[in-house]
């Protein structure tokens, strides 16, 4: 569909270009393709000279020449372990609690009650209406005490954040496959539920799984609002708060951690690509 | 409850529904008692992580600290009195406001034209590169992204800055200061512009390349082709995802606080410090107003996406 578009799309404009050969709106063309390299360079140059500057920030030494010993002091730097320990604690316990509640429900949605998925759409949506700095407030006044003094509260909070994209990730990778023939195909074949979703329906699921995960990963690695705000020290929360002796060290940590989260996305994108491919 | 919730609900697909005729709801709450028990892990989860801190906001911004029922929160944060204390919560709601517009008609403008410039290019390698930048640069942010900008355009040593004062052109000489309004618009640039590029796109691969042949065959020139057909069929896409960069620009908190260390006064770090307990203490259950004030601003802004969405779908799919 989209590949006829194209075609279609091409088509017409290499008739365009044999009308207007020699004509004056051979100059428009002309101009719209300018117009384009303009936009395109101006777009790339600001996103590319920050990233590059402080790349270049984070590798000099005091007297600008190129170095690797900043990332020798990250390891030094005063709390950075205990940070990342908390980080992959969080990280885990949001992806565990996230697909036990999400998979076996949007499963179920999928093939019992797929009008309720509209009403998953709006709660997936609700996070933008309520973004997290005004949910911290919320939590705070209704959270017993027990727990606001619980590291795993903060899990509990990323697990509504990253619902949006695990949802997103779960309804793209069911709707990708042909969920009733492959359930059916299972229970006549005598598996209980517990089996078919492990055994049949997540190895068809893994690339939306994966994503899931990468999304949620990135999410809990990258989330300052609540964190900052409950006084636990996460990466993000570290880098910003902990003075350390050189500033290199805490933008390096910053920079990876853009890199990181940069990588990780591109991996799910050609992932998916991958699969979309073998399937067709 | 459900219903409620469906019947406002943007359908993202676009379509509305037309399945949801009156008959069948009145058995559907039946329906739901049956086979819905499997969804009610999931709907408790909601209901204690984001329904109960919601309905405790709106609680709470209604209460005196000593629980009573009051209008005194709103009073202040609205400023109707004119004493000199609540006048940096107005200030902190008309700064959130300018940021927010500007960080969307900006980059909404520039991100249609940089996403026209992609979607009617020819090489297909070139389209899912910049597809998949979009989609990586939407999701940078918060302190790191504070951390790089503050390494690249800081007034001492900041690499970016030291380029550009050796051609002559420092921006810190010319009135530009990373830490100040202008700045912080400046950062959030940097996602907003991909995030409009990535929601934007779907819709230039819509306009109908026949649409464009008629408007010429008709003998319309560009100029009568995009007043009369492409900016029409547009608009509402356009506007639509300029409402959803307004509320990602209106609820970000962290980048504004890594950036300017919490010296900006805008809503969202004006409720961290409020939660931090830098305020007076009968000010507590400001934070609550401010933020009920915030949620009814993206309330209206996502309800009116959602309209526009609605609109758009009858051209563009």
């Amino acid at each position: 569909m989209a590949s006829l578009e194209l075609g279609q799309a091409i088509q017409g404009e290499a008739l365009m270009d044999s009308y207007s050969r020699g004509n004056p709106s051979a100059r428009r063309i002309k101009r719209v393709r300018w117009g384009r390299g303009t936009a395109l360079f101006l777009a790339a140059l600001y996103f590319i000279v920050p990233f590059y500057a402080a790349m270049q920030f984070c590798l000099q030494d005091v007297n600008g020449h190129f170095t690797l010993q900043t990332f020798t002091q990250i390891a030094q730097a005063p709390g950075f372990y205990s940070a990342l320990w908390l980080s992959t604690q969080l990280a885990v316990a949001t992806m565990a609690i996230v697909l036990i509640l999400m998979v076996p429900t949007m499963i179920y949605v999928h093939l019992r009650m797929p009008r309720f998925r509209r009403v998953m759409e709006v709660i997936t949506i609700l996070p933008i209406v309520i973004p997290p700095i005004v949910l911290i407030v919320g939590v705070d006044g209704v959270t017993p005490l027990w727990l606001k003094s619980s590291q795993w509260l903060l899990a509990l909070i990323y697990v509504v954040l990253a619902m949006p994209y695990v949802y997103r990730s779960l309804d793209a990778g069911l709707g990708a496959i042909d969920l009733k023939t492959l359930v059916e195909a299972a229970r006549s074949l005598g598996s209980g539920w517990v089996s078919i979703i492990w055994r049949v329906l997540i190895p068809n699921l893994r690339s939306a799984l994966l994503s899931a995960s990468v999304l949620t990963l990135a999410l809990v690695f990258g989330e300052f609002t609540i964190a900052s705000l409950d006084g636990w020290t996460t990466i993000p929360v570290w880098i910003y708060l902990t003075p350390t002796t050189n500033p290199r060290i805490n933008t390096l940590v910053a920079m990876m951690a853009l890199l990181g989260t940069a990588l990780v996305l591109m991996l799910i994108v050609s992932f998916d690509r991958k699969s979309h491919l073998r399937r067709s | 409850m459900s219903d409620l919730i469906t019947d406002t609900s943007p359908s993202p697909s676009g379509v509305s529904d037309e399945n949801g005729s009156k008959k069948s709801r009145a058995g559907a709450l039946l329906r739901f008692g049956r086979t819905g028990a499997p969804v009610l892990p999931f709907l408790a989860y909601v209901s204690l992580g984001l329904l109960l801190p919601t309905i405790a906001i709106i609680n709470l911004a209604f209460r005196s600290n000593a629980g009573k029922l009051t209008l005194a929160n709103m009073k202040v944060i609205l400023c109707t009195s004119n004493n000199q204390a609540c006048l940096q919560y107005r200030a902190g709601f008309e700064n959130s406001l300018k940021l927010a517009l500007v960080t969307s008609i900006v980059p909404g403008i520039l991100g249609t034209f940089v996403a026209y410039a992609i979607a009617t290019s020819k090489h297909e390698l070139f389209k899912r590169l910049t597809a998949a930048c979009s989609g990586v640069l939407a999701q940078f942010g918060g302190v790191n992204l504070a951390f790089m900008f503050i390494a690249a355009f800081s007034a001492v040593g900041g690499v970016a800055t030291h380029w550009l004062a050796d051609i002559g052109l420092n921006p810190w000489n010319h009135g530009f200061n990373l830490y100040k309004f202008w700045g912080v618009a400046f950062v959030y640039m940097y996602f907003q512009l991909p995030l409009m590029i990535l929601i934007i796109t779907p819709a230039f691969a819509g306009l109908k390349e026949s649409w464009r042949e008629a408007a010429e065959g008709l003998g319309a020139s560009t100029w009568r082709y995009w007043r009369h057909v492409g900016l029409p069929v547009l608009a509402p896409a356009v506007l639509g995802s300029m409402l959803l960069l307004f509320g990602s620009g209106f609820s970000a908190y962290a980048t504004a606080e890594a950036l300017t260390a919490g010296t900006i006064a805008i809503t969202p770090i004006q409720i961290g410090a409020i939660l931090n307990g830098n305020v007076l203490s009968g000010e507590a259950n400001l934070g609550y107003a401010l933020g009920f004030a915030m949620i009814v601003i993206l309330l209206i802004s996502v309800i009116g996406y959602a309209l526009l969405r609605r609109r758009t779908s009858r051209w563009l799919r």
